[in-house]
């Protein structure tokens, strides 16, 4: 029983993990209609901030975690702007085509500056853990710090996107671009803004990732990316809490499996669990079904 | 109309012919490198995936991610009969029937596979293509399997709870994969095998079924109400396109002498990978995704010389091909260049102009 909790609690991190990510995914998703192949890599390219900043240069955490953010959402915007912009009226193949040329670009060039090795990145959440149940259950820090993390990034960006003009802009360029742009929102500002939120969000989900996953390497954010975009169709691509529900629901599936089934077909699991629910929900646990017109 | 596309086939068929030629001349001569000899049968399988991706993403219209879960299909089913049959067959034979029971079992697999993923649309049947892609090759690496006098033996933990008895064989050694494959695919074989590809490809294009299927991608709702099975018919362009990836799949596995389903070959990144062929070349154009694939196979190996360097140039090269060929803006320029050209050469702008639709 101890142990299944322990395995229940690393799961639910886990896959707090992929929902930050997912969110990402998403709200780009919902926004300008693409599947953005290269926002795994931006996970990876913030894990390696930190690395540089807290292991070679030997600065505090908080100043590696804050030039992570900065330096995603920079090259986020810088990637939307450059890869993406130019072909907004385009076929959609020909973006995920774009954005799959941006993810090898940004392995390639990680590794030619870190290198073919794989670097042990140093743990940067110094939370001591905690036991439950007389010390049947031990939560380490970063489990703690990654779940309580994805809870208030949820209600962060649910409030910034009720509340605020630029969220409502979000809300209205994703519902309809040619009425937004009439409304007199400016479209390529808040998918530029879409962007950077996704980016940050990348950012983090790389920090927590490799803290508690302590490798890095330039393919270190291929397959959570794949996994995350997985979470976000599972709960509906485009839907905030559809993501959040979407990454939890595999975390906790592919840590399960891991445990209990087979480490080899936690990813056949993974992945079979989302071809059933999507057979009997074609959009996604929270998607909506939007009616087909003649 | 009938003599266009005819003369527009004969003059894809003719180049790979005329690829052919220029190949095989260059080994018989010795002038090709040994590294360009060995992208020989790479190129062939990986111009029939593009072909056959194409048929799905371009004539039927539905992004697949799972190619190369089909192609690893095709790999191991021949492979293991190819182990089974080992030296009681001669090559030849046993190529033939390993390229039909390939084939044939990644139909089986086509078709159950596209019963779930057919119901879905756009991007979720891109992703559970992909899905079930990875579960391929996350089984395939799970599986062990064995012969010996008994019959076959399956497991899914370890090579020793097979139970096999001495004389026993491992056929499947689950991630190590199957060992001591014949090599029998050469660039003859290959060619050969593209030709078959292309010519089911074009003639189901133009054809009663392949109008059917394009019907449909064009306008579903349509189609439908003119009484075509809009099910049948994209069923029809995944089971084909399946069979034969499972064949390019077959040519991989009897280039190799010993075969392992890793993320870089059976992945969704190979599957990603064919796309690319197919949107580059065109999607919809046999001819361009065929060249294309050409292209792209040979251009890493040729940046060679720029080592570490040479992935990142791919990727810029292909950021800057997918923005010049469909960015509007670049469609605008490149038009308006066209035209300042061809004013130039003393050519009414008119006539120009209607060249250039």
């Amino acid at each position: 029983m101890s142990s299944f909790l322990t395995y229940l609690i690393n799961g639910i991190s886990l896959g707090s993990v992929y929902a930050i990510i997912a969110l990402g995914y998403t709200m780009v998703y919902g926004i300008a209609k693409m599947l953005n192949f290269a926002h795994g890599d931006v996970i990876m390219v913030g894990g390696y901030t930190v690395f540089v900043i807290c292991s070679t240069l030997g600065l505090p955490p908080f100043v590696g975690i804050l030039s992570a953010v900065v330096v995603c959402t920079v090259l986020g915007v810088v990637i939307e702007r450059v890869a993406y912009k130019p072909l907004r009226e385009a076929s959609s193949l020909s973006v995920l085509i774009t954005a799959i040329g941006v993810s090898y670009f940004l392995q390639n060039a990680a590794l030619i500056i870190f290198g073919a090795d794989t670097k042990s990145f140093q743990n940067v959440i110094n939370v001591p853990s905690l036991t439950l149940m007389d010390g049947q259950v031990t939560v380490s820090g970063v489990t703690m710090v990654t779940i309580l993390s994805c809870a208030l990034i949820l209600i962060g960006l649910t409030t910034f996107i009720n509340k605020t003009k630029t969220g409502q802009a979000m809300l209205a360029v994703s519902e309809d671009k040619g009425a937004a742009t009439l409304m007199g929102i400016n479209v390529n500002r808040t998918i530029a803004v879409t962007f950077a939120i996704g980016s940050a969000l990348a950012a983090i989900a790389g920090v927590l990732l490799c803290s508690a996953y302590p490798v890095l390497s330039s393919t270190t954010g291929a397959m959570p990316g794949i996994k995350a975009f997985t979470a976000a169709v599972f709960g509906g691509i485009g839907s905030i809490p559809g993501a959040l529900i979407g990454g939890i629901i595999m975390g906790v599936i592919e840590n399960l499996s891991k445990a209990y089934i087979s480490s080899q077909l936690s990813d056949a699991i993974v992945f079979a669990v989302l071809i059933v629910v999507l057979l009997v929900k074609p959009t996604g646990l929270m998607g909506k079904q939007i009616q087909e017109k003649v | 109309m009938k003599t266009k596309t005819f003369r527009q086939n004969a003059v894809t068929y003719g180049i790979v012919i005329l690829f052919y030629l220029i190949c095989q001349g260059l080994i018989l001569s010795g002038n090709m490198s040994s590294l360009m000899k060995g992208l020989m049968v790479p190129i062939c399988y990986y111009v029939i995936l593009a072909v056959s991706l194409n048929l799905v993403v371009g004539i039927s219209g539905e992004l697949s991610l799972g190619h190369a879960g089909f192609m690893c299909i095709g790999a191991y089913a021949s492979a293991i009969f190819a182990v089974c049959v080992d030296g009681k067959m001669p090559e030849g034979l046993e190529l033939f029937l390993a390229l039909i029971i390939g084939a044939a079992i990644t139909a089986v697999f086509g078709f159950l596979i596209g019963i779930p993923v057919l119901r879905l649309r756009g991007d979720y049947l891109a992703i559970v293509t992909l899905a079930f892609g990875e579960i391929i090759k996350n089984v395939v690496n799970a599986v062990y399997l064995g012969v010996d006098e008994n019959g076959l033996h399956f497991s899914m933990k370890d090579s020793l709870s097979l139970g096999l008895s001495e004389e026993g064989l491992t056929i499947m050694n689950g991630a190590q994969g199957i060992s001591g494959l014949p090599r029998t695919a050469n660039l003859t074989i290959g060619i050969v095998l593209v030709l078959i590809t292309l010519f089911i490809v074009l003639n189901l294009m133009n054809s009663r079924q392949g109008r059917a299927i394009m019907a449909i991608r064009d306008n579903r709702i349509a189609a439908e109400s003119i009484g075509l099975s809009v099910s049948k018919y994209k069923m029809m362009a995944f089971v084909i396109s399946a069979a034969l990836a499972g064949v390019a799949g077959v040519l991989y596995s009897h280039n190799l002498s010993a075969l392992q389903a890793t993320s870089k070959n059976f992945g969704y990144n190979q599957s990603i990978m064919i796309l690319v062929f197919v949107v580059l070349g065109g999607i919809g154009n046999i001819r361009g995704s065929m060249i294309a694939a050409v292209i792209l196979t040979i251009l890493p190996e040729k940046l060679r010389f720029l080592s570490d360097y040479r992935m990142l140039i791919y990727a810029i090269v292909l950021i800057s091909m997918m923005l010049f060929n469909s960015a509007p803006k670049a469609i605008e320029w490149r038009k308006s260049l066209a035209e300042r050209f061809a004013r130039k050469k003393d050519i009414p702008a008119e006539t120009a102009g209607k060249e250039a639709r």
